[in-house]
C-alpha cells in the first residue's frame, strides 16, 4: 500500500491521534493556541466516534485533578494545554507523576505573562522542568503525531507522566504534509492498558496519595527518581520498535551533519528545521557547521548530548525561554553541565532567542554560526550569554 | 502485603501506595503531646462523653465503660478534659515532661 499522505495542522494531527488512541478520560480547559486540540477532540467525543468520559473542567488545575483521579481510577487519561494553563495545573503536576500516572498531555509551547503574549517559546515547559513529567519536543508535525502516538506507550511502560510539545502556532497552527497510521496499526502499537494500580479495584484495598514524613518520603522521591532514569532506556526500546513498525526513525537527539562538523548548535523544536536549511547552505559554501536536535528534554539524555558533542570545538546553544537567573537559558546550564565530563571539551556559548514569538529566521541563525566560527578561530568569546533578535 | 519496617526506597511499593487498610493504627503519633490527659478510674462514670469527642479515637473502652487512654495515639488537645462533666473532672491535663 503506498503512503497516504494528509494537510493537517499541529493541532489537528493532535487532535486526531488522540481520536486513535481513545483514552478512557480527557478533562480539560481550553487556552490558546492548544485549544482546537481538545475543541477537535470534544467533537469525536459529541460525534460518538471515540468512547471517551469527556470532563469539560472550570480550570486546568481542576482539569489535571481530574485527570489524576481518573488515572487513579485505572483510566488511560489525556489532556491539553498551554502556557498559563500548564502554570495553573503546577501542583497537580508533582502530584501526577508522584503517584506514577501515565497521563499523557500535548502541550503547546507558549510563552508566560508578563507582559502577557500568546505566542511561542518555550518558558511554559522548561518550567516545568523539574515536575516529573517525560518531556518530548516536536520539530514539526509529523514528529508531534509520531510523538505522541509513541508517549502513550512511553507513559505507561515508564509509569510516568508524558508531555509532547509543539511550537504554538509554528507548528500548532501549521499546516504540513503528514502521514496518519491508520487507526487500527496505533490501536495494535499502543495495545491495551494494564494499570500499575486502580483505586476500583476493591478485592485489593490501598490508599494512594498517604502523608508521608522524614522517614519514607525520601525513599518514595529516590524511587521516582529511579523510575525517570529507567525511562532513559524505555523510550529508545518504544522508538525503535515505532521505527520498525512505521518507517520513521526516532532517537533522544537528532544530529544533523555533525559527525565531522567544528562548530555546531543545539536546538529544541520547529528551530531544528529552520537550522538545517543554514546548515545546507553553509556546507554547500564548505563551513563544517552541524546541529544537534534535542528531542527528548527529560529524561534529560547527557550521554547521548556528550557522545554527539565530544568532537565539536564550539558550540551554541539556543534556548528559547531564559531562566531569569542571570546565567542564560535552562538547556545551556544543562548541556553545559553535561559536557564538564569531557577532558577536552568544546567552548559553550548560549543564545536566548525567540521570545515571545519573536521570529527566528535563516539569517539570524547563520549569524550564530558566524559568531561560532570567529570563536573558533581566535578561541575567545566575547560573551557566554547573548540575546538573538532582540533589539539592543 | 506488609511493609517493611524502614524499608530500602526499591522495597516499597509504587508511587506511597499504603497497600492494606487500617493503618493508622500502627503509626504512633502520641510522641506530638505536649500534655497529657491523666483518667482518675475512681471519680470517672463511664458517661462516654469523652469517647465521643475525642479527635483521635484515643478513649479505650470495654463493654461500655472507659478503660483508659490510648497514650500512643491520643495528641493531648484536651477535650476530654473539658466535655467531662464538671461535677465528675475525672480527667485532668499535666505537662509531659
Ligand atoms: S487529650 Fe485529646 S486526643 Fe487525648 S484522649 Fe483527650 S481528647 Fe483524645
Ligand atoms: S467524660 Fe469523664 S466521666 Fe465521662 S467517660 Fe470520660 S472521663 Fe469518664
Amino acid at each position: 500500500m503506498g503512503k497516504k499522505f494528509v494537510a493537517k495542522t499541529g493541532n489537528e494531527t493532535m487532535a486526531e491521534a488522540m481520536r486513535q488512541i481513545n483514552p478512557d478520560v480527557v478533562a480539560a480547559y481550553p487556552i490558546t493556541p492548544a485549544t482546537e486540540i481538545v475543541q477537535i477532540f470534544a467533537q469525536f467525543v459529541a460525534d460518538g466516534v471515540v468512547n471517551t468520559e469527556f470532563v469539560a473542567t472550570e480550570s486546568e488545575h481542576s482539569a489535571m485533578s481530574a485527570c489524576i483521579g481518573a488515572a487513579a481510577a485505572g483510566a488511560r487519561v489525556m489532556t491539553s494545554t498551554s502556557s498559563q494553563g500548564l502554570a495553573l495545573m503546577w501542583e497537580m503536576l508533582y502530584i501526577a507523576a508522584g503517584l506514577r500516572l501515565p497521563i499523557v498531555m500535548p502541550e503547546v509551547n507558549r510563552t508566560l505573562s508578563s507582559p502577557i503574549n500568546i505566542h511561542c517559546d518555550h518558558s511554559d515547559t522548561m518550567g516545568a522542568r523539574d515536575v516529573g513529567w517525560i518531556q518530548i519536543f516536536s520539530e514539526n508535525v509529523q514528529e508531534a503525531y509520531d510523538n505522541l502516538i509513541q508517549a502513550v506507550v512511553i507513559a505507561e511502560e515508564a509509569k510516568l507522566p508524558i508531555m509532547v510539545t509543539t511550537d504554538g502556532f509554528i507548528i500548532s497552527h501549521g499546516m504540513e504534509s503528514m502521514e496518519m497510521i491508520p487507526d487500527k496499526e496505533v490501536t495494535d502499537f499502543i495495545g491495551e492498558y494494564k494499570p500499575a494500580y486502580s483505586v476500583l479495584d476493591v478485592d485489593n484495598p490501598f490508599t494512594v496519595g498517604a502523608i508521608d514524613f522524614t522517614d519514607y518520603y525520601f525513599e518514595h522521591k529516590r524511587a521516582q527518581i529511579e523510575a525517570m532514569s529507567e525511562a532513559k532506556k524505555i523510550i529508545p526500546q518504544v522508538q525503535q520498535r515505532f521505527g520498525e513498525r512505521f518507517g520513521r526513525k526516532y532517537a533522544a537527539i537528532e544530529e544533523y551533519r555533525l559527525s565531522d562538523a567544528e562548530v555546531a548548535i543545539l536546538v529544541l523544536g520547529s528551530t531544528a528545521g529552520t537550522a538545517k536549511v543554514v546548515i545546507d547552505e553553509l556546507r554547500e559554501k564548505g563551513h563544517p557547521v552541524g546541529m544537534l536536535k534535542l528531542r527528548v528534554f527529560r529524561p534529560f539524555p547527557f550521554e547521548e548530548i556528550v557522545r554527539a558533542l565530544s568532537s565539536v570545538k564550539v558550540l551554541a546553544v539556543l534556548d528559547r525561554s531564559d531562566g531569569v537567573a542571570g546565567i542564560g537559558g535552562p538547556v545551556f546550564s544543562e548541556v553545559r553541565s553535561a559536557m564538564y565530563e569531557l577532558d577536552i571539551r568544546p567552548r559553550i556559548v548560549n543564545y536566548v532567542y525567540g521570545l515571545g514569538g519573536r521570529n527566528i529566521d535563516l539569517a539570524l541563525i547563520q549569524s550564530v554560526f558566524t559568531d561560532l566560527e570567529k570563536i573558533a578561530k581566535t578561541g575567545k568569546a566575547e560573551k557566554m550569554v547573548s540575546y538573538l533578535g532582540v533589539r539592543e | 502485603m506488609k511493609i517493611k519496617h524502614e524499608a530500602i526506597w526499591r522495597e516499597l511499593p509504587i508511587a506511597g501506595l499504603i497497600p492494606e487498610g487500617g493503618t493508622a493504627q500502627e503509626y504512633k503519633t502520641g510522641d506530638w503531646r505536649s500534655r497529657r490527659p491523666i483518667w482518675d478510674k475512681e471519680k470517672c462514670k463511664s458517661c462516654l462523653f469523652c469517647w465521643v469527642y475525642c479527635p483521635d479515637s484515643s478513649v479505650l473502652i470495654q463493654d461500655k465503660k472507659m478503660i483508659g487512654i490510648d497514650y500512643d495515639h491520643c495528641k493531648g488537645c484536651g477535650i476530654c478534659s473539658q466535655i467531662c462533666p464538671p461535677k465528675i473532672g475525672a480527667i485532668s491535663m499535666v505537662d509531659e515532661g
